[in-house]
């Protein structure tokens, strides 16, 4: 039960984790009253759980989008997907291995998988530069996603992503040129695509793979223009924990906020605790949306998507618009 | 930090400016020779010296780029009306209004119709004036509008990028943009429409990560600078210092990212003749 990795408001949790741990050895720990025992203890501890998880502030929820233990793309991939057939290479560059790509079964359902992917252990979150992607991990994304559409397959998209990757080589070889590229083209793909924001949607490098006929967050996934730290460092001159706090506010980077401004079509139930406490459970709500999904959107014809999904998009945005003054002819 | 000792005036290199100091003088920032205001501003707001291309705001953009009288300005009727209710040290109502006082302008775009040596054209230019020429809502929608009136006529659309990137007060609501006006533009092109972006001095962040990159023809004004991530981000990344002249035009040029560097007194001819290669 108890987490080697908790966030600072989780801390009320671990006195009754280690209570309980302990009586699970059959030791009985001598701070506790005789009148508990295991069971309300862990009633208790749900009891906390759900009150610290239903009061997370937007940078709390942040925070629970980067918890260490939470599902990555390749988590949910292992556990939804049957069959997965990785496919790598943007047949340009080289191997981006902070976007994972590949053909799978998703229920009944054939599709294209395309997910970021920060990294487990050290070594693959150095090669995976923590989820922050190339040119050619957008361009390899894209490739695949064409090779979808010929075969008439759905696209899955994973977005899991602090933002694309800001270096010398990704700015040579056209970082922006191909998170472009991906916009206007996936806009046009005659196939259903869903796409989920799994953890963290940071700005242009999340939407590179998000433009989709129907996009959903996790509970406590963020989604945004920019990084909370970002945005205090540049707004609040400085990136604290106070400044941090009010950013991630201001920003309406949570699932709740997205939804309410149309940015995204559902938000998707987390375990109580968030998804890193019952993967599996969180895994099994994610199935089961995309399945919904999928099955409506295969019964639009393919030649119609792009349409709908422009209108989706060209809906966005909030603005106050006045009548023309009337031609003076 | 140390630095060398500076012994006279003539070895500072002053900062680039963004907006160019009131005086009937002032001082070129890259060559550092004083020049005559007037003079600058006739040549195009380049300088007379070095041929330093200034910032310009969106205004005189179109008035260097179009025909004397030729531009129809369209979409004036939409607003910018603080959608996230945005605080930070300054609510973002403030922060618009001042810019709107200070500008006389509603956002931060131009667009219109307009000719161009006598050829029809559909322009939009980024104001860097307003607001760093930041993509928000109503610049997103302007441009989005622009793209679909020059793919219903079949106009060559000319977008003219000069911007800090996404409207972080518009959070989420300007990420969309990006992808709104990206999708117009596949619209456009299935549409066969010529597309021609200009890059100036600086494109950065969701513009050129989203229209901006899209042209069919990608020109760009000479040393302007041009880049996903700022310089600033990415030095903090990779904690090395940047290689000279790194995100420039002339960079992007040899990087294969832009078709053509091309000095601002040329860009109405190498427009016009963009145009009448691609039969428009």
């Amino acid at each position: 039960m108890a987490l080697v990795y908790t966030l600072d408001f989780e801390k009320p949790l671990n006195r009754l984790e280690a209570q309980i741990e302990s009586l699970e050895r059959g030791e009985r720990p001598d701070d506790l009253p005789p009148e508990k025992d295991a069971s309300t203890l862990r009633k208790e501890h749900t009891q906390l759980l759900r009150r610290l998880y239903s009061g997370l502030t937007p940078w709390d929820t942040v925070r629970v989008a980067r918890h260490p233990k939470r599902p990555q793309s390749r988590d949910y991939i292992s556990m939804i997907c049957k069959d997965f057939c990785e496919l790598h290479g943007d047949r340009r560059f080289r191997e981006d291995p902070a976007i994972i790509t590949g053909f799978g079964r998703i229920g009944s359902i054939k599709c294209l998988i395309v997910g970021h992917h920060k990294g487990r252990d050290t070594q693959e979150k150095l090669a995976c530069h923590f989820g922050c992607a190339h040119p050619e991990g957008y361009r390899k994304a894209l490739l695949k996603m064409q090779l979808a559409a010929k075969f008439r397959l759905p696209i899955v998209t994973f977005v899991d992503t602090p933002g694309a990757y800001p270096g010398i080589g990704a700015e040579q070889r056209g970082q922006a040129e191909a998170i472009a590229v991906n916009l206007r083209e996936m806009s046009r793909l005659k196939t259903p695509i869903v796409s989920i924001v799994i953890g963290e949607g940071g700005s242009g490098g999340a939407l590179g793979i998000a433009v989709a006929d129907r996009v959903a967050m996790l509970e406590h996934a963020w989604y945004s223009v920019i990084s909370p730290e970002g945005c205090a460092a540049i707004l609040w001159k400085e990136a604290n924990e106070k400044n941090n706090n009010a950013a991630a506010e201001a920003l309406h980077l949570t699932a709740r906020e997205n939804k309410r401004l149309g940015i995204i079509d559902a938000i998707i139930k987390e375990p109580l605790g968030g998804a890193h406490r019952d993967p599996l459970k969180s895994a099994d709500n994610l199935r089961k949306w995309i399945i919904e999904q999928l099955d409506e959107l295969r019964r639009i014809k393919p030649e119609t998507l792009p349409a709908r999904r422009y209108e989706r998009f060209r809906n966005l945005g909030k603005f106050t618009e006045r009548p023309l003054p009337a031609d003076d002819a | 930090m140390s630095r060398a000792p500076v012994r006279s005036w003539t070895e500072l290199k002053p900062a680039r400016a963004t907006r160019v100091p009131e005086g009937l003088w002032l001082r070129c920032p890259a060559c550092a020779q004083m020049i005559y205001r007037k003079q600058m501003e006739s040549n195009l707001h380049c300088c007379p010296e070095c041929d330093h291309h200034f910032r310009i705001g969106a205004v005189e953009r179109v008035r260097q780029l179009l025909d004397d009288g030729s531009f129809v300005s369209m979409f004036t009727n939409l607003f910018t009306n603080d959608p996230l209710k945005f605080v930070d040290s300054r609510p973002y109502k403030d922060r618009l209004a001042k810019e709107q006082e200070r500008t006389g302008e509603d956002e931060g775009v131009q667009c219109g119709e307009g000719f161009i040596k006598g050829r029809a054209v559909m322009l939009c230019v980024l104001d860097l004036n307003f607001f760093m020429g930041t993509l928000s809502s109503v610049v997103g929608e302007k441009i989005t509008r622009s793209i679909e009136y020059a793919t219903e006529r079949d106009l060559p659309m000319v977008i003219v990028s000069a911007s800090g990137g996404a409207r972080m007060q518009e959070s989420g609501l300007s990420l969309m943009q990006m992808a709104k006006t990206a999708a117009a533009l596949a619209r456009f092109d299935d549409a066969g429409g010529l597309y021609i972006s200009v890059l100036t001095d600086p494109t950065t962040g969701g513009v050129t990560a989203s229209f901006a990159m899209l042209g069919d023809v990608i020109l760009a004004e000479p040393r302007a600078l041009i880049g996903f991530a700022g310089p600033r981000v990415i030095k903090q990344t990779i904690r090395q210092d940047l290689p000279e002249g790194f995100q420039t035009s002339e960079f992007l040029l040899d990087a294969g990212m832009v078709d053509r560097v091309v000095p601002r007194r040329e860009l109405r001819n190498e427009i016009a003749r963009l145009i009448d290669f691609a039969n428009k």
